[in-house]
């Protein structure tokens, strides 16, 4: 046979292969030991110089064409064989990842990360005291006199062991953390405090126990004007809306002067958010610290009220049922 | 304080609409909590005489009338109301008249008869909330004129939240005195003059109270009419500021209060045995009130006596015994200022309030009784009659009124906002304030209607309201830039929460007031700290364990079919009655399955040790220890104390199966507690260098008695002291074949290493051989 037709040959016997076994099989048979073209190559001896010359180079070519097809049909298969074996590995990934579990935080400890945040970007730091308060940091120090409607039974929450001369109280607001902050610290004093707070009322929209935070700014030169522009900065970015109507509208409170209300504009209307006010200098007189040299100014809104804004909440009692469902939304 | 616009407007009267009124009032800080329109909008209904009034044949309950609607010819309407009768004059909607709910009155046939309009209930009109009938009007309304027009309904009712300083304008007066200082428009008040006597009759007044009562005035009016018709022009003043009309002289007194701010008292003149003298109550006395409430006094209650008994409870509320009824010819007016610190809280301990209590003891005007006094004789002897005796008045040291010192530059320093001396003045002088300006300082003397108005802070708010907050600038803050520290060796308690919900614990926020049981049961604690006033007996004591509030939870989420709870909450805790130690707690539970239901993990109850990796997790990279233990609450043999650094910071296992039981649970949670402060602490990393020498593992598998615990036999290894152990865990447990009964085979990752060379095996062996010799003090032997 003449070599051309033997590769013709053994080229289509590689290429109808389709088993890497098969196809060894016919490797051997051509260029293995007693394959067909190693035995053109062995006839080589018994030819003239001429002969061995030119049909020499026919048998190489022939040989080398063979092995070129063999080394892609073997890499052929290897890939079809991969192809087969990773498609008889495939998973429904549409079934659901392997988990334990993933908790996640209350509504208004979200809340409260996130005005802390803001705050702590203007450089105010986290205050923090008892709740269990005593006569002094709860009222009087706050210029509270002692017929205040707020100290009345049905507002506050009374604790054993209280005397007339040292009632002891379940704290009202966080304005007592004011108190101690500005006892142990001097100015300049800038704080958030947010905590749990206490009055005698429980219906729909008020809870026995909620959340306030409190904030505090005493130094030189601080005034009105700052009160408003870092009150109306932190509500813009709370609600992510440059555009918010923020107002500030007269009120009183026994340990601000001038005190105000804090509205912003809602889609049904003016709604009250919180209370300010410029510190009284009574309040900073009973914490020892002279009001001719330091202003300051502070704030208390409740964060609960905050959380139901910012989530859409509008019932306050979902916070304190500790129902899974309504929590679970909240990672 | 609620009160028609249009009254406030006969006193004063900008060019505002409604709404921008209640604007600016709302803006001065006398907020306008609602604004309601006296009646609902309706057209077309007026004045009309019913002439005539025939049974409709066709229907029992109806009549047919002719109506006199002020024009030539009468109407034809069927009603049935069953006060409708010949004569009487009521509203009439005409055909084309839209009522509230729009309601379009149209010509219809009624049973077969024409009728041309409707009588109007005011229920109808939308100007009362029940009737019994037609709203039957005075015989001298006048016919065909618009029922808006006659009964003055375009009018707003205005609701004011008044902060407690603000008790000036507690009155018409003192709302119009605001107004005009914020508008600049003029007043125009009621003339006062006074009213001349026309007999002697006077009852003599003594006060015996010091400060309390400082001013006292009264006078006598005899044979008055006391059928005498309060004029509908003053009923519904008085309607619409919320008050119901009584009688004349109740009403005169009422209305003077709303107009003039000062509160009056008319007493029966023929029940008050002697002069008026005025003291403090003696213990046992004893006074009934107007309003049927019986009362044991006390020295601290201001009372009005006529000298043999108490006849007033002073400034909250009249007597019974001295009480005007329907036998009274005779009155005693009286017109009083009792100090508000005399007055406050008083009403409040007694379980109501009044209104002459409400204003009190936030302030009225000493200086105002005689003119109050004079317009409420006015008033009497207009629409009662009677003989007038004169004024009797007595006064003590009257309220003192400091002038106030306002450093012009102090409003800049508090503001932020710079203006001139003389406009400042100026915003104080609108207020009806004495100010004087000399340099830099204004002087103002109070007035007798303010009293709050002490220190410079209270000028500097009166110059910020009247100023308009709105227009204070909104300054920037100018502080000193500084960057807050960020502590390397502590981290916050959104930290320490981050790690729980990584590991699946919702955070719950639990009340700090909790259930007596709760504390016994399961925290052990028979002396919690009790609320003097708790709101529901199941809130009575504070918890000194958040584990109460988290079973509460848990069974609240069981109830609602929840499978599994993994539940936390971070607050404080309170051991005593002292305001000191009230630390903070970080609790959790765990219950039901360890993971979530799926379909991918085999299903297994959680248990101790799941619970407890998430406890370590919390410590980490502290190491904890975690001790056998006794708690209240727990499982005796599936508990422990952890320990950290030598000191108890918590606790964690399983719900002792008698509260599983007690609490409904079907099975046992784990729960844990830990204080919060150490697990703030954080130790900053030093990095430590990384050997390029192999480890070598050895495993060693131990046999030991079933009750030896794994850290006996750590501390046994450890007592071995070898060097090149860099390591030993603990990776199975086995127990059964080849192991006999009561022992267990524990086996061991030993990791050996040197940080300069490689390790021989002579070495290796006699590192792993120390460590078995060691293990024997626990009795363990190697497994064969």
């Amino acid at each position: 046979m003449d070599v051309q037709a033997l590769l013709a040959q053994g080229l289509a016997e590689l290429n109808a292969t389709s088993e890497a076994a098969a196809l060894e099989n016919v490797k051997a048979k051509y260029v293995g030991k007693e394959g067909a073209i190693t035995a053109l190559l062995k006839q080589l001896a018994t030819l003239s110089p001429e002969e061995k010359k030119t049909f020499g180079a026919t048998v190489n070519q022939a040989r080398q064409a063979f092995e070129a097809t063999l080394n892609t049909r073997r890499e052929a298969l290897a890939q079809e064989k991969l192809a087969r074996q990773l498609a008889a590995e495939a998973l429904d990934i549409t079934l659901p990842g392997r988990t334990h579990g993933q908790g996640g935080l209350h509504p208004v400890t979200l809340v409260q990360h996130r005005i802390e945040a803001l705050f702590a970007s203007l450089g105010f730091t986290v205050a923090d005291g008892p709740e269990i308060e005593n006569d002094f940091h709860n009222f009087e120090a706050l210029n509270i006199p002692k017929d205040h409607p707020a100290r009345a039974m049905q507002d506050t929450f009374y604790v054993e062991g209280s005397t007339a001369a040292e009632p002891l109280v379940l704290r009202t607001h966080t304005s007592p953390i004011q108190v101690r902050y500005m006892l142990d610290n001097k100015p300049p004093i800038k704080i958030v405090a947010p905590g749990r707070v206490y009055r005698v009322d429980s219906d729909a929209t008020h809870s026995p126990m909620f959340h306030q935070m409190e904030g505090l700014w005493v130094e030189e030169g601080v005034s009105f004007a700052d009160l408003k522009a870092v009150i109306t900065d932190w509500l813009r970015n709370f609600f992510e809306r440059d555009d918010l109507q923020v107002r500030f509208r007269p009120s009183f409170f026994p340990f601000t002067e001038p005190s105000a209300e804090v509205d912003v504009l809602g889609e049904r209307g003016w709604l009250e958010i919180g209370g300010c006010g410029m510190v009284h200098p009574n309040v900073l007189r009973n914490v020892g610290i002279d009001p001719e040299v330091y202003t300051g100014f502070a704030f208390g809104f409740g964060l609960d009220r905050f959380a139901m804004l910012y989530y859409g909440v509008n019932d306050l009692r979902l916070f304190f049922e500790n129902d899974l469902a309504f929590l679970q939304q909240f990672k | 304080m609620k009160f028609s616009e249009q009254w406030l407007r006969s006193w004063v009267n900008p060019k505002l609409e409604s709404e921008a009124l209640a604007h600016l009032l709302t803006m001065a800080g006398l907020e306008v909590e609602e604004a309601d329109p006296a009646a609902p909008a309706f057209t077309q209904v007026i004045v009309a005489e019913v002439l005539t009034v025939t049974k409709h044949e066709n229907a029992d309950r109806l009549n047919v009338c002719t109506v006199n609607v002020g024009e030539a010819e009468p109407v034809q309407i069927v009603c049935g109301a069953p006060n409708v009768a010949a004569g009487v004059r009521v509203p009439c909607a005409r055909v084309g008249a839209v009522l509230p709910g729009d309601f379009k009155i149209k010509q219809a046939k009624v049973r077969g008869v024409e009728s041309s309009g409707m009588l109007c209930s005011a229920k109808e009109l939308g100007i009362s909330e029940e009737s019994d009938g037609l709203l039957l009007l005075p015989a001298d309304a006048p016919v065909g004129v618009s029922i808006r027009e006659y009964l003055n309904l375009d009018d707003t009712l205005l609701t004011l939240k008044l902060t407690p300083n603000r008790a000036d304008c507690l009155s018409i007066r003192g709302i119009a005195r605001e107004v005009a200082a914020l508008t600049g428009a003029v007043q125009t008040p009621v003339a006062i003059e006074p009213v001349p006597p026309t007999i002697d009759a006077a009852i003599s007044i003594k006060l015996e109270a010091g400060a309390a009562c400082s001013r006292y005035a009264g006078r006598v009016v005899r044979n008055i009419n006391r059928q005498a018709a309060t004029p509908v022009w003053m009923k519904q003043r008085l309607e619409r500021s919320g008050i119901r009309s009584i009688s004349a002289v109740v009403d005169i007194t009422n209305y003077v209060m709303l107009e003039q701010g000062q509160p009056m008292h008319a007493f029966d003149a023929n029940k008050l045995q002697g002069g008026i003298l005025v003291r403090f109550a003696r213990d046992g006395e004893k006074l009934t009130l107007l309003n049927g409430k019986e009362l044991d006094l006390t020295a601290d209650m201001l009372v009005i006596t006529d000298g043999v008994r108490p006849v007033a409870l002073a400034g909250i509320m009249g007597g019974a015994n001295s009480e005007i009824d329907d036998n009274s010819n005779d009155v005693f007016l009286e017109s009083a200022f009792f100090a508000p610190a005399d007055i406050a809280g008083k009403a409040r301990r007694l379980g109501f309030s009044s209104d002459a209590s409400h204003r009190f003891e936030r302030g009225v005007d000493f200086g105002y009784a005689r003119e109050a006094l004079e317009r409420a004789t006015r008033l009497l002897v207009d629409i009662c009659g009677g003989q007038v005796g004169p004024i009797v008045e007595a006064t003590t040291a009257l309220p003192e009124r400091k002038p106030v010192a306002l450093r012009v530059s102090r409003v800049a320093r508090v503001l932020g906002l710079n203006l001139p001396g003389a406009e400042v003045l100026s915003l104080l002088q609108r207020l009806g304030l004495a100010a004087e300006l000399a340099g830099d300082v204004i002087t103002v003397t109070p007035p007798s209607f303010r009293f709050d108005i002490e220190i410079e802070e209270d000028l500097i708010e009166e110059v910020a309201r009247v100023y308009g907050y709105d227009n204070i600038p909104v300054n920037p803050a100018g502080s000193r830039i500084a960057m807050l520290p960020q502590p390397g060796n502590a981290r916050d308690k959104f930290a320490l929460k981050r790690i729980l919900v990584a590991a699946g614990y919702q955070e719950a926020i639990t009340y700090a007031f909790v259930e007596e049981k709760w504390e016994r049961e399961l925290a052990g604690n028979n002396a919690a700290v009790k609320l003097i006033n708790p709101i529901a007996s199941q809130m009575s004591v504070m918890r000194s364990s958040l584990l109460g509030g988290l079973i509460s939870a848990l069974q609240y989420n069981l109830n609602r079919k929840a499978e599994r709870v993994r539940l936390f909450e971070l607050g404080r805790v309170f051991h005593g009655v002292s305001d000191r130690v009230q630390p903070e707690k970080v609790g959790g539970l765990a219950w039901g399955m360890r993971d979530p239901e799926q379909w991918a993990t085999p299903k297994a109850t959680v248990d101790f040790f799941d619970v407890k990796a998430d406890v370590e997790a919390l410590i980490a990279p502290r190491v904890a220890e975690f001790r056998r233990a006794s708690h209240n609450a727990l499982h005796p043999g599936r508990s422990a104390d952890i320990v950290v650094d030598g000191i108890v910071v918590g606790w964690v296992g399983e719900l002792h199966p008698q509260w599983v039981q007690a609490y409904d649970l079907v099975q046992a949670p784990v729960v844990f507690e830990l204080d919060v402060a150490p697990l703030l602490a954080v130790t900053p990393v030093r990095a430590k260098a990384v050997t390029r020498q192999q480890a070598v593992r050895r495993d060693l598998a131990l046999v030991v008695d079933e009750a030896q615990s794994l850290a006996s036999l750590q501390s046994a290894f450890a007592s071995a002291a070898q060097p090149l152990v860099t390591g030993i865990e603990l990776f199975d447990i086995y127990r059964g074949k080849g192991v006999p009964e009561g022992k267990k085979s524990l086996a061991f990752k030993v990791l050996l290493q040197d940080t300069q060379k490689t390790l021989t095996d002579e070495e290796v062996e006699g590192a792993v051989a120390a460590l078995i010799a060691a293990a024997h003090t626990c009795g363990a032997t190697l497994r064969a």
